[in-house]
């Protein structure tokens, strides 16, 4: 009981950041905002299923 | 002794009643046939509306869960598996609601889509951001371990910098619970639902240099609505032929949504 509570008052540890100038990111989210950005782009390219039907008729 | 059978009274509502009102009223909130519309201009077949869609689809299931959560309370998911699975799926669907509602947001800044009288949904949407936050920034303060006692103090320090540190306790965990159950959930569903309602009431903005289609929907201007209510005396802008109007986007069977 002791031990898990221990276990858990440790505190998480920070993991890696990203220092540019002033600008600090961890790294978890450095990654996280990259995606997004690469989701967006890919959803602005490709074409959507079926969008071309009516051109096809 | 015959008697007739006294005739029924029509189920005509009378216009001077406020039922009648208040039903021409919500008719009139978005135009006709736009409340669930089955088809949509072809320039609505594109990734990037989904985004929207998820994002209220995981609206849906941050509701959901947080309502399950309520159950348990606010140390649940320190104790019992279940109750970490449901804090889990908590967490994670507002990940998804975050992201995928600045994925909405980043593709209706560069389509300009306050443009055509519909300033208000780009509002509302911006509005239903900050609302969010500050919801999301509350669940954060009633985690009820190290790291909620860690932020509540540093938004505190924060919160008294900005001045506004008097008008309410990020430190008191009774009234951010209030807050993050009840009053806030509350302020952005109401701030979301009149967005969707935006939406349906303006229409999907046409892309820069094309204009909708005249069969789906327009937005509901004043001119628009003059129109609606005096009769048709002046022709629909979108009839009159006009070599110098922009090419019109055609209404694809593919764009259903």
């Amino acid at each position: 009981m002791s031990s898990e509570f221990f276990a858990a008052a440790e505190p998480t540890p920070a993991g890696a950041v990203v220092q540019w100038g002033f600008i600090t990111v961890t790294v978890a989210n450095l990654v996280t905002i990259l995606v997004m950005i690469l989701v967006f782009v890919l959803a602005v390219l490709l074409p959507f299923p079926g969008s071309h039907e009516e051109d096809e008729q | 002794m015959s008697s007739q059978p006294t005739p029924a009274t029509p189920a005509t509502p009378s216009p001077g009643t406020w039922t009648a009102r208040l039903s021409a009223w919500i008719e009139g909130l978005v135009p006709k046939g736009q409340w669930l519309p089955d088809r949509q201009p072809a320039y609505v077949a594109s990734w990037i509306y989904v985004f929207g869609v998820a994002c209220l689809a995981s609206l849906v299931v941050v509701i959901a869960s947080g309502l399950v959560l309520t159950l348990g309370g606010l140390t649940w998911w320190h104790s019992s598996s279940l109750g970490r699975f449901v804090n889990s799926t908590h967490l994670w669907s507002v990940e998804l609601f975050f992201a995928t509602m600045v994925i909405h947001l980043w593709g209706k800044f560069f389509m300009a889509a306050w443009r055509g009288h519909r300033g208000l949904t780009w509002a509302t949407g911006a509005l239903a951001f900050f609302g969010s936050l500050g919801t999301a920034f509350t669940g954060y303060l009633i985690q009820t371990n190290f790291d909620s006692q860690w932020i509540s103090t540093q938004a505190k320090d924060g919160l008294n910098a900005a001045g506004i540190g008097a008008y309410f306790n990020v430190m008191n965990v009774g009234q951010m619970v209030l807050w993050h159950v009840s009053l806030l959930p509350l302020v952005v569903g109401v701030i979301v639902g009149l967005h969707l309602l935006l939406v349906r009431r303006r229409g999907v903005v046409p892309p820069i240099g094309a204009e909708a289609p005249s069969d789906v929907a327009q937005p509901v201007t004043p001119e628009r609505r003059e129109r609606a209510v005096s009769g048709p005396s002046a022709p629909e802008p979108s009839s009159v032929p006009d070599e110098s109007r922009p090419e019109r986007a055609p209404t694809g069977s593919g764009a259903r949504p």
